[in-house]
């Protein structure tokens, strides 16, 4: 396994990036990255659309949601493949497909995070803020918006996690990524796929494993700073920092 | 853009059978791993709670693996490195059956067992001793105690993630595309190649996903709403 490392190592890192397209771990972490960057602005208005004192923008929000949460990943990568080209007109690389996949897949599963963390503050914030004159926007831009976002962290972060594994699919449409760049090792040593998928395997534990661990000591935080706000005594539950595959 | 869509070539003839062959393997793909990752999943929980140090250990890295290693790496570990783990019988066993599925069928309940395992376990944990003690005072025994008063209350916590872990298992299932398995994703991958209505094509297989997700959806919502009212 290390002498494979030993030979492999930069194509395991960055693929063939000065003489090719940057692949490797470092362009899943840069696709999970944009996919995050771009997702969150979307997550917010939906999560927004979702509490909308307007029935059909609520309705509009909560049907974006269910679909994405009932397609298979898969499904929106090729539509992504297939869709994105024409909607912009041009041809794209894997890369932008994977990011664009992400984006429309993750901003449902991002948005009900910051629901649950617009949910968990009490009525009591929105109605000083709205009692202190601020209209709609001011109120959830100042006052709803920063609490929720801080007690949404733990559960973004696990979603950051989801995102980084989804990246792996990249593969089916061969974007230049870390599992693409493990199965190309594979094919050219035909012999050893139980050491080549070990160190694809073994390096998403590591990465993941201590973002995971990350997201838990920080629900800790959060959940200790809530239960300092709230008065009442009465503990408000853990923020649901459920990992998916 | 001059484009007329037409999905008369997909739902009529050779492409209709295709799409059904691919919806059923994707469906007995769903319900095997799913009742193999429950079984796995409650036999996970019984070690962890089993007061076995080195087994609760295993119970704890076999969950954190599982749950940090992305599901399509797992299946291409089971596809091309597990096969060359067995001993040489194992291997022509394999190969001469249809063992794409059958390998996938098991990265994919592997993987789900240690969801659901956690997903079991935050319900029980969620029961104070107290009602256990609670129950034996009354004078259930252990088993009684389990079935009337510490089940049903970590059945309603524990029912509500392992619906959502069900429909993820059901989605995960198109993962099999990427070793060759001939169900939903494929079978659709096929058509396009076959008749280029790419977007007939993907909208006729993401409907029929949608449509079984939803039916998950909305068994589990009337089953939670059904054990809420069961637990008052």
């Amino acid at each position: 396994m290390l002498d494979i490392l030993r030979e492999y190592w930069l194509l395991f890192l960055v693929g063939q990036y000065p003489n090719g397209p940057l692949g490797g771990l470092v362009a899943t972490l840069l696709v999970a990255i944009c996919g995050l960057g771009l997702a969150l602005p979307c997550a917010m208005a939906i999560a927004l659309g979702r509490i909308s004192p307007y029935m059909p923008v609520r309705i509009a929000a909560a049907f974006v949601v269910h679909t994405v949460r009932g397609t298979p990943f898969l499904m929106v990568i090729f539509w992504s493949y297939f869709g994105l080209p024409i909607l912009l007109g041009r041809p794209i690389n894997g890369f932008v497909t994977l990011v664009g996949a992400l984006v429309l897949y993750e901003s449902a599963y991002l948005a009900e995070a910051i629901r649950a963390g617009i949910e968990a503050l009490p009525r009591g914030q929105r109605e000083a803020a709205r009692a202190l004159g601020l209209n709609y926007w001011q109120t959830m831009g100042l006052v709803i918006l920063p609490q929720a976002l801080f007690n949404a962290l733990p559960s973004l972060l696990t979603q950051f996690v989801s995102l980084i594994k989804e990246t792996s699919l990249g593969y089916v449409i061969s974007v230049n990524e870390f599992t693409f760049a493990a199965a190309q090792v594979n094919n050219q040593l035909l012999t050893k796929p139980v050491q080549v998928f070990s160190i694809l395997a073994l390096t998403f534990f590591a990465v993941c494993f201590t973002l995971t661990q990350t997201a838990r000591r920080l629900e800790r935080i959060v959940a200790r700073r809530r239960n300092g706000m709230a008065k009442d005594g009465e503990p408000t539950a853990l923020l649901a920092t459920e990992p998916t595959p | 853009m001059g484009y007329t869509l037409d999905f008369g070539a997909i739902l009529s003839g050779e492409h209709l059978r295709w799409l059904i062959s691919g919806l059923r393997l994707t469906l007995e793909l769903t319900l095997s791993s799913w009742v193999l990752a429950l079984v796995l999943g409650v036999i996970l929980v019984l070690l962890r709670s089993s007061g076995i140090k080195p087994a609760e250990w295993f119970v704890t890295a076999y969950v954190e693996v599982h749950q940090n290693v992305p599901l399509l790496v797992q299946v291409l570990f089971w596809y091309f490195a597990v096969p060359e783990l067995l001993p040489e019988a194992g291997r022509i066993w394999l190969n001469e059956r249809n063992s794409e599925f059958l390998l996938v069928m098991l990265a994919l309940s592997f993987c789900f067992a240690a969801y659901m395992s956690e997903a079991l376990r935050s319900g029980m944990r969620a029961i104070p001793q107290t009602q256990h003690e609670a129950g034996r005072a009354l004078g259930f025994g252990y088993l009684r105690t389990m079935q009337y008063v510490v089940i049903p209350q970590a059945a309603r916590l524990a029912i509500p993630p392992l619906i959502n872990y069900s429909l993820l298992l059901f989605k995960n299932t198109s993962l099999a595309m990427a070793i060759g398995v001939h169900e939903l994703t494929t079978q659709t991958r096929q058509i396009e190649n076959d008749t280029f209505r790419t977007f007939e094509a993907f909208t006729v297989s993401t409907v029929l996903y949608l449509m079984i997700s939803f039916v998950i959806m909305a068994g589990g919502a009337l089953l939670e709403r059904r054990i809420k009212r069961e637990g008052r």
